[in-house]
């Protein structure tokens, strides 16, 4: 009688205990992972996010930090930067800022890596697009509450 | 002597012609007039087209393959120009004379003057200065046959264009081709050219 007992509690148990395990494996539940895909189970396909479009032409955008490449205020779709012309240049330069109305690239732009002086853009800054970028109106994927040092955070 | 005879008889026919001859004679030169002319049209408009001038290699490896990348090949609003519209006027005798000075580009595929990638880079220069003067010759009348100044929205336009093109365009001292060099080509080298960087 007792050993009977015995084995149907544990036989129970056992059922129990497998019937909770095997629901817990056929819940529709990602474990409440949040990532960038948002909720979305790894066999669901979500809508592609819309296209995001570069402003044409725009006031200069504030520095974040001291050393910081601006960004670039404008499209800039289809300028040439080879060895044969710099389309940058043809409004940044020092000698075609004030005409173009822009801002022209600061000194370091004329240094050489081993520190000497040139009289002309540097080989080393001559492709802009290696620092500087443009913007495109995407918001960040992560919030973030980055604030710049005081000085460089234009008053509001 | 029959055959003189035949000959006379014909000769004398065809000197005095019936009436309704005559008219008929000028229907059908009328007729063939415009089918000859309308030949003629159909084949200089087929000359005329973008699936003509890429048909030479050196047209379709180098400039085409440039020009895919800029806005006048693809755009948001799909409006498009092709070879013609910016390298060939529109204005009929002009471009008969424009036709005329294009034999000298069919003697240069004969005789292979660009026919590889490096020819073709070495020769850059020149065709590109010979299509600039041609542009600022004629004021720019091919970009102005797409983009009328005086219907210029400078509202809708970013702030750079809206102060060029109040200012240099509107004044008259500047022409479209002076500042949009390489707007569907690249551009060769350019360090001499006046008015660029």
């Amino acid at each position: 009688m007792n050993k009977l007992l015995i084995i149907a509690l544990v036989t129970l148990t056992l059922g129990l205990v497998s019937s909770v395990v095997i629901t817990a494996e056929e819940k529709d539940d990602n474990g409440g992972l949040v990532s960038l895909r948002g909720n979305a189970e790894l066999f669901e396909e979500k809508d592609a996010e819309e296209m995001k479009r570069v402003q044409r032409d725009q006031s200069p955008i504030a520095r974040d930090y001291l050393h910081q490449p601006p960004l670039i205020p404008h499209q800039i779709r289809n300028y040439q930067i080879n060895t044969q012309s710099n389309k940058c240049l043809a409004c940044h330069s020092w000698k075609n800022y004030r005409k173009a109305g822009a801002t022209k690239i600061s000194m370091t732009h004329f240094d050489t890596r081993d520190g000497q002086q040139l009289s002309d853009v540097s080989p080393r800054r001559y492709f802009c697009t290696q620092c500087h970028v443009n913007q495109a109106d995407a918001k960040p994927l992560i919030e973030n509450q980055f604030k710049a040092v005081d000085e460089l955070s234009e008053n509001e | 002597m029959s055959d003189n005879n035949f000959i006379k008889s014909y000769w004398k026919m065809l000197k005095k012609p019936h009436q309704a001859t005559l008219g008929t004679i000028l229907a059908m030169g009328f007729v063939f007039g415009i089918i000859f002319w309308g030949g003629f049209n159909t084949a200089m408009e087929a000359s005329n087209t973008e699936t003509f001038c890429i048909s030479c290699h050196e047209m379709e490896n180098n400039v085409y393959q440039e020009y895919k990348e800029t806005i006048h090949y693809s755009n948001r609003s799909g409006v498009r120009a092709t070879c013609p519209d910016c390298h060939v006027p529109d204005e009929w005798t002009h471009k008969i004379v424009r036709k005329i000075q294009a034999s000298k580009e069919l003697w240069g595929k004969f005789t292979g003057y660009v026919d590889t990638p490096d020819k073709f880079n070495n020769h850059r220069k020149e065709m590109a200065l010979r299509e600039w003067k041609r542009m600022k010759g004629n004021d720019s009348q091919e970009c102005r046959n797409c983009h009328n100044f005086d219907y210029m929205d400078f509202s809708e336009q970013g702030k750079r264009s809206a102060v060029q093109h109040s200012t240099a365009l509107a004044e008259g001292d500047k022409t479209c081709i002076d500042c949009h060099k390489g707007i569907a080509h690249t551009l060769p080298d350019m360090s001499d050219i006046e008015g660029w960087h």
